[in-house]
């Protein structure tokens, strides 16, 4: 494992992604099969199935240091990461060098087989390698046991990497990295290049839209672009091939059993086609809102009732294969041509055409986009007509032009520190409204701050802290935050009454008086009005 | 604060700072006061405006470019013993920088020890810290929690060594950012046994490293880093105060690799939220074991702790049984 460990700290100790990219290319190609495979699966984020979970590494820990329990508690808060306050509070300052066992011997003759055994045995192994472990390697190892690396490589740096090492497309490596698999030389000597026969339910990998932050208007000519809506729901490609139908959500989950409405209609799809597009819940005539949805993906088993009452539909909005051949690469004036014929020709109940709007200037979609949030959509999509459908976050071809978001004042009532980049640091905000009289609870926020206003408040907390709940503080009410969200929704499980979508913070105003914050009956009058939208 | 410090304790916290009714002086006063006992030259613990300075005389020569010209210094040898009122006061090495100092205070027949910022670690630019017996000993507690364990300074000074290779192989600067007073000179006295190239310093840092060569410190040849051409800048070492990070002055060393040296670099979070692309753990303080067995080295019925994680380690010690209790004070945790 030295040699991954050497990889982790070189990723660990640059900024630059082009170094990050350097890195791990050149890690896979020194590698044997095996190990880059592990090396692939662990970077990308794949996590182990059955492996030890932090719950339980939590409880050895306390068990393991000779230290008061909160004193643990407020080091872990303090280090936000579990991983490493084990390795900082147990492992050995004195280790020599260990023996080196390479990655795949970790995995496969060490942590895969915890799973099959007693918890006892399970923290005899774990426990054992803590205390002998020097400290680069003891984190190494719970951050593999854990399965969440946290080391600035998103998966499409990662694949890159793979492309530049493998030397094949990256869009190649991209589809074999989809859906589940396992990791070996095997995977490895096909990885990129088996994809014709990776099983028939292969997905592609989803292109997905940017923010759009400029005037729309400097995208240039209405004509050459399509807008539609942009729907509220789960982003889904449905993959019809052999008189197979699967259902994948853009998390790379296989959800067909999750709409079987939606299966039953693709059924009605020739052979060789994939389609993405929208899961929603509702009807042709009556969308519901995403907490509907949400209900409806919460339950375990669909029974008839739930089945009526939250029905599924899917509406497609781009067609990646047609007749068992790829079509990404095809404009998608082109695509969206031979869509609308298919779905059209299909006359299914179920599933149905995202409609490009016709409004014909910039200014005309701009009043559109107003009345999205009545209709249930989170804005607008625009899409180049004249693009081929690109892999992940490609910017330039497909934009969002969301709503604007709601925005309210609240109070600054609690804190508790952050995680990760974050951590050692109050960056974790609990905001108020007024209710007769006294400030409740509305919503957490963490986002939204720059680094230098984050260290003056995180400054400020610590002056102006009331009480201490363990690791969350009071604060005096004071402080004054601009708040942005996207929705808001009845619930039961919050005081207020009241939940919001994607809160985060639009700016400190420090030039508000806390009197001046919003109160509950000032959202409730939002949610009357959007009617749970 | 819900505890109130007993009247009659010999040193007091107070708004202008820690205050000494028996010999009517402060310890590193936040504004103007009559005497002023120093513990060391940090822009936090020495400020400029009070009557008379009483500083150990390692301390003078920083000092001294501190301070006003007309302000007055009384430099005390370590261990030397003045009267101030009713008090006896002497200075101890505190091995934080250069001249820093715990201040003992005996008055009747109790002894106090204010330690200042203070490190156990051997370094090269000062004096081992010292144990003072004592009754009362008023600690600082920067990183007063069990994460904070310092690795041996000799392997972080082979890492900053190889880090600053490998960036001269690829052809690039290597901008090492350290405070300017103190872990500045620390590095480049650390590194002196290892190698003779000469190194970049900024501004900040120059004036300082001059002060420390007065005082007979060996630190490797420094250069200032206005004088070359951009392109003498490829792997070289620059040395520069983190306030430079981002700065317009960091322009002229062209494609550069940056890291930084402290204490806080032992948490990844902290590492990665800076932004550095190296963090090297050396600190100037003592770390949670080091605090710990200073304490019981003491041998003090007491402990107070001034800043730094003063409430995790209070509790812990109060739970040990030990006579424990946090004064608020303005000190920074900057290092």
């Amino acid at each position: 494992m030295r040699r991954f460990a050497e990889l982790f700290e070189s990723l660990d100790t640059t900024t630059s992604t082009a170094a990050k990219i350097e890195a791990m290319s050149a890690y896979f190609l020194a590698a044997t099969p095996e190990n880059a495979a592990w090396a692939a699966y662990i970077l990308i984020g794949r996590r182990l199935k059955g492996s030890v979970g932090p719950a339980l590494l939590r409880k050895w820990l306390f068990e393991e240091v000779q230290l008061p329990a909160w004193l643990v508690e407020e080091t872990y808060a303090s280090v936000g990461d579990l991983a490493e306050t084990i390795a900082l509070l147990i492992s050995n300052k004195d280790a020599l060098q260990p023996a080196d066992i390479s990655l795949t011997q970790w995995f496969t003759a060490r942590i895969l087989p915890l799973g099959a055994q007693e918890e006892s045995e399970r923290r005899q192994h774990i426990v054992g390698w803590w205390h002998s472990l020097p400290y680069r390697e003891c984190f190494l190892v719970n951050k593999l046991l854990t399965g969440s690396l946290r080391v600035g490589v998103s998966r499409s740096l990662v694949t890159r990497a793979l492309a530049s090492a493998l030397d094949l497309p990256r869009i190649e490596i991209e589809r074999s990295l989809m859906g589940p698999w396992e990791p070996s030389a095997d995977f490895w000597q096909t990885l990129g290049k088996n994809n014709g026969s990776l099983g028939n339910s292969h997905p592609y990998p989803f292109y997905l839209a940017s923010p759009l932050q400029q005037q729309p208007a400097e995208l240039g000519d209405r004509r050459q672009w399509l807008a539609e809506w942009k729907w509220d729901g789960i982003r889904g490609q449905i993959v019809r091939r052999a008189s197979q139908s699967a259902l994948w959500s853009r998390g790379e989950e296989l959800i067909t059993e999750r709409f079987p409405e939606i299966i039953a209609a693709a059924a009605a799809l020739p052979d060789g086609t994939v389609l993405d597009g929208e899961v929603l819940a509702g009807s042709a005539s009556r969308i519901l809102p995403f907490a509907s949805l949400q209900q409806r993906i919460g339950r375990k088993k669909l029974t008839a009732k739930i089945l009526n009452a939250i029905p599924a539909r899917f509406i497609a909005y781009d067609l990646l294969e047609f007749e068992a051949i790829d079509w990404r690469p095809r404009p998608l004036v082109e695509r969206r041509a031979q869509l609308e014929r298919l779905i059209q020709g299909a006359a299914l109940p179920v599933m149905s055409l995202s409609p490009a709007l016709l409004h014909g200037s910039w200014e005309e979609l701009a009043i559109a986009r107003d009345e999205a949030r009545a209709r249930g959509v989170e804005g607008l999509m625009l899409k180049e007509w004249r693009s081929s459908y690109g892999v992940g976050r490609q910017r330039g071809a497909w934009w969002k032009w969301k709503n604007d978001p709601f925005l309210f004042d609240g109070v600054l009532l609690y804190a508790a520190p952050g995680h990760g980049r974050r951590s050692n640091l109050y960056t974790d905000y609990t905001f108020g409204v007024w209710l007769a009289g006294a400030l409740v609870p509305i919503t957490k926020a963490y986002s939204g701050l720059t680094d230098t206003e984050i260290r003056r408040l995180d400054g400020w907390i610590r002056k102006h802290t009331k009480e201490k709940f363990g690791t969350v503080r009071s604060v005096d009410p004071v402080q004054v935050f601009e708040l942005a969200y996207e929705g808001i929704a009845k619930s039961s499980r919050h005081k207020s009454g009241i939940a919001l979508r994607f809160p985060r913070i639009v700016r400190w105003r420090t030039d508000k008086p806390a009197e001046e914050a919003n109160t509950v009956r000032d959202l409730q009058q939002v949610l009357a009005l959007h009617n749970g939208a | 604060m819900a505890w109130m410090q007993p009247k009659g304790d010999l040193i007091q916290a107070k708004p202008q700072g820690l205050y000494c009714k028996a010999g009517d002086f402060y310890i590193d006063p936040l504004g103007p006061v009559e005497h002023a006992v120093i513990t060391h030259a940090h822009g936090d613990h020495l400020r400029a405006g009070s009557a008379k300075y009483y500083l150990s005389s390692a301390c003078t020569g920083v000092a001294r470019r501190r301070l006003p010209a007309e302000a007055q210094l009384r430099p005390m040898h370590y261990r030397e013993r003045i009267a101030l009122g009713e008090t006896r006061v002497s200075l101890h090495p505190a091995g934080h920088i250069l001249g820093s100092s715990q201040v003992r205070v005996e008055h009747g027949d109790q002894v106090w020890v204010v330690s200042g910022d203070y490190k156990r670690d051997p370094d090269p630019t000062c004096e081992l810290f010292e144990v003072v017996p004592c009754d009362v000993f008023i600690s600082e507690a920067t990183f007063a929690l069990p994460a904070y364990r310092w690795p041996e300074t000799s392997k972080v000074a082979l890492e900053i060594l190889d880090w600053w290779h490998t960036n001269r192989d690829n052809g690039v600067a290597s901008v090492l950012f350290a405070y300017a007073l103190g872990k500045a000179q620390r590095v480049l006295a650390e590194l002196f046994s290892h190698t003779s190239d000469s190194v970049y310093v900024h501004g900040a840092v120059e004036s300082l490293v001059d002060a420390y060569r007065e005082a007979g410190i060996c630190m490797l040849a420094t250069l200032p880093a206005t004088v070359a051409a951009p392109t003498d800048y490829a792997g070289a070492l620059i040395v520069a105060p983190p306030s430079a990070a981002g700065s317009a002055w960091m322009r002229r060393f062209g494609e550069h690799r940056t890291g930084f040296c402290s204490g806080w670099m032992r948490i990844r979070g902290d590492r990665r939220r800076r932004g550095y692309d190296r963090g090297f753990v050396l600190s100037d303080h003592a770390d949670w074991p080091s605090l710990l067995r200073t304490f019981s080295e003491t041998g003090a019925k007491r402990i107070f702790l001034t800043h730094g994680y003063t409430d995790a380690m209070c509790r812990y010690l109060q739970e040990q049984g030990i006579n424990a209790d946090a004064l608020r004070t303005e000190y920074g945790a900057e290092e």
